[in-house]
């Protein structure tokens, strides 16, 4: 204690408070470090949401599909990974409306999801209706909204007919606000890309 | 040799400082009320942490099987159930006790609520209590999950598309829910990680600020009528009732164990009982005819979403359970002084009648969920005999049309079939001809519960469709007629 007290006073290491410069360099450095680590982190949790390139998926060719009767088709879906077992297939319900006056075939292709809350609708060929389980939300032949809590008719399907196979774009889990037609504008999940709905040409 | 135990003792001592830091914080004081027969009222929140470890210890176990990859889920959760020795006792286990879990909280909670306990100086440790609420949930949502079968696939649909309704970020935060544009091995592996890292590591250090504010803080006294919470008075008449205060490792401590230790058997019989929770249907959304259910934590938001009216649904799936949740938070705040007592407190314990009310009722209705169409009935509960034994040619054809066109789904007759319509058994006396054809044709006017049938029931089948429904009323009971002038 005493034998220092002769000495002339050292500068003493950091026991005040920091100077300004000091401490501009040490909060930088952190700064750095945490954008350097939590950057590619928040990067890495935000790919969920990277643009997917638009695939279509054959469901047959057309004339497998009788005139004005719903179908239940179910297909692989091209979204998804190679771990995702069964629950990459993918069901949806297909009309074959016939020819048009130019000649042209026309289809619905409705999503299983309910409008309302994402459950299987299940067609009923003897009622002309589909019906959901859930919540009782029931559909015209045509997808409209019949009865219940849905706030709209059922999804569409972007489809086309290429080679007289019809196809269709592979799906995403379609929400309100981000459905088969028209996805969503907020987020780019490469169904942005719109192709004419039918080029049979 | 006792001395030589002693000798290690004291040198592990010496460095653990057991003696010196854990012993003084197992002996706090707590108000000597507290450690009497009251002290029952005490045991709820030790008894969630009970269940809690052991959540912890089966969901390690199960977590040494159990595959979180989409292809191989199912098939891992059948090998826990029947090949795995005691694997389907674990899983029994897990759910029981988490489902425990949930109800030891809320009780916990209601515990606290009644007896006024989250006033000052507690405020805290009931804000961080509601988020031990939530955290729980979460768990046990993302618990539902994992179990990888229809429901768990289904479910994650539902939630997915009450996501999709915030407004202009609804799909990115459905993509982010989801791992990516559908629900697949990249949504299961996010809920794994949920499940098992970040919701337990949130939790348990939510616990532990819980359980340092219960020790620093002090637990509250039993709450006496006529005894006001005064914040400025508040500290010192504590710090005087712990000076008369016995230590927690003790009476109170010993009612604590046996409780927990009573819930744990409880636990364990359920789980040999009842058995562990499915998995049930393959999580193959082309498999038709899914009928998805939430867990029943879940059941009341699936009976609310049911009932309520769709203008509104929004709102409750978005709004309200943040309006809920901030509620929660605001007790404290609200109510931060006066009466703890519940025989002083109508409103509080009004509250809880009325939502714990409102939580049976909506989960009742959830379970039953009589909205739901019975998709099997028009083929699997024929037209009671009773109701055609002595029915015309055209009529008994009006009953074939009846059950074909699935009319029975929604409609039950005699009490069976579905209940989204009402029971036509007397309709023949509450509406005429020309209505029930009407009613038929178009459904419900703007928009109702009955969808109009008109395109899809020829003209004949009408006729008789509408002879079997004139017919079905009571017997003695004349046709209803539209009354004349």
């Amino acid at each position: 204690m005493s034998e220092h007290s002769s000495q002339p006073p050292a500068p003493e290491p950091s026991t005040g408070p920091p100077d300004r410069r000091g401490f501009l360099l040490t909060t930088g450095v952190c700064g750095l470090a945490a954008a350097a680590a939590g950057v590619p982190l928040v990067g890495y949790f935000l790919g969920a949401l990277r643009n997917r390139p638009v695939e279509w998926v054959t469901l047959g060719p057309v004339g497998k599909f009788p005139v004005n009767e719903a179908r239940r088709e179910t297909f692989v879906n091209p979204i998804h990974q190679p771990w995702d077992g069964m629950a990459a297939n993918t069901a949806c319900y297909v009309r074959y409306l016939g020819r048009d006056e130019q000649g042209q075939d026309q289809f619905w292709v409705f999503a299983v999801n309910c409008t309302h809350l994402g459950c299987p609708v299940t067609w009923s060929p003897q009622a002309g209706l589909f019906l959901c389980p859930c919540h009782g939300g029931v559909y015209y032949e045509n997808g409209e909204h019949a009865s219940g809590p849905p706030p709209r008719g059922l999804y569409r399907y972007v489809w086309r007919v290429r080679d007289g196979q019809l196809e269709v774009q592979a799906p995403h889990l379609p929400t309100l606000q981000d459905t088969l037609d028209k996805p969503s504008e907020v987020v780019q999940l490469g169904l942005r890309t719109r192709r004419p709905r039918s080029d049979s040409a | 040799m006792k001395r030589w135990l002693r000798a290690v003792g004291s040198w592990f001592d010496a460095r653990l400082k057991v003696r010196e830091v854990l012993l003084p914080v197992l002996q706090h004081p707590i108000p000597r009320a507290a450690a009497g027969p009251k002290g029952w009222f005490y045991i709820f929140g030790s008894a969630s942490m009970t269940l809690l470890f052991l959540q912890i210890l089966t969901g390690i176990g199960l977590a040494l099987v159990y595959v979180p990859a989409a292809d191989q889920a199912y098939q891992s959760l059948q090998y826990l159930n029947y090949r795995q020795p005691l694997g389907w006792f674990l899983r029994s286990v897990h759910y029981w006790s988490g489902s425990l879990m949930v109800v030891m909280v809320l009780v916990h909670m209601t515990q606290v609520f009644l007896h006024g306990a989250y006033k000052y100086p507690r405020e805290l440790t009931w804000v961080l209590g509601v988020f031990l609420l939530l955290l729980t949930l979460g768990l046990a949502f993302s618990g539902q999950v994992l179990r990888w079968d229809a429901d768990a696939y289904w479910g994650l649909g539902v939630g997915a598309s009450m996501a999709g309704r915030v407004p202009v970020l609804g799909p990115a935060v459905v993509t982010l829910l989801l791992g990516g544009p559908v629900i697949g091995g990249d949504t299961l592996s996010r809920f794994f990680a949920l499940h098992v890292f970040i919701l337990p590591g949130l939790l348990l250090t939510v616990l532990a600020a819980h359980l340092w504010l219960v020790l620093t803080r002090g637990i509250s006294t039993p709450p006496v009528p006529g005894e006001k919470v005064d914040p400025k008075t508040y500290d010192a008449a504590y710090e005087r009732e712990l000076r008369r205060g016995v230590p927690f490792l003790g009476e109170a401590l010993r009612k604590d164990a046996l409780f927990s230790a009573l819930v744990v058997i409880l636990v364990v019989v359920l789980a040999a009982v009842a058995g562990p929770k499915g998995p049930s249907g393959l999580p193959d959304p082309a498999v038709q005819g899914a009928n998805p259910r939430p867990d029943w934590p879940f059941l009341w938001t699936f009976g609310l979403l049911s009932l309520a009216p769709p203008g509104m649904e929004t709102f409750l799936m978005l709004v309200f359970p943040a309006f809920l949740v901030l509620g929660l938070l605001l007790v404290p705040f609200v109510s931060n002084r006066g009466e703890r007592a519940p025989s002083r407190r109508p409103v509080a314990v009004l509250t809880v009648l009325v939502g714990g009310v409102a939580l049976a009722v909506l989960s009742y209705a959830g379970a039953t969920a009589d909205w739901s169409p019975h998709m099997g009935a028009w083929s699997g509960a024929p037209v009671p005999e009773k109701v055609v034994a002595r029915s015309a040619p055209r009529e008994l054809a009006g009953a074939a049309v009846f059950q074909n066109k699935s009319c029975r789904d929604c409609h039950a007759l005699e009490g069976s079939g579905g209940r989204r319509g009402p029971d036509l058994s007397g309709v023949g006396a509450r509406l005429t001809r020309d209505q029930l054809i009407d009613q038929v044709s178009n459904g419900t006017p703007g928009g109702g519960n009955m969808p109009a049938y008109g395109k899809h029931v020829s003209p004949a089948e009408m006729d008789a469709l509408a002879d079997f429904l004139v017919a079905l009323r009571p017997a003695g009971r004349p046709p209803s007629r539209t009354p004349t002038q």
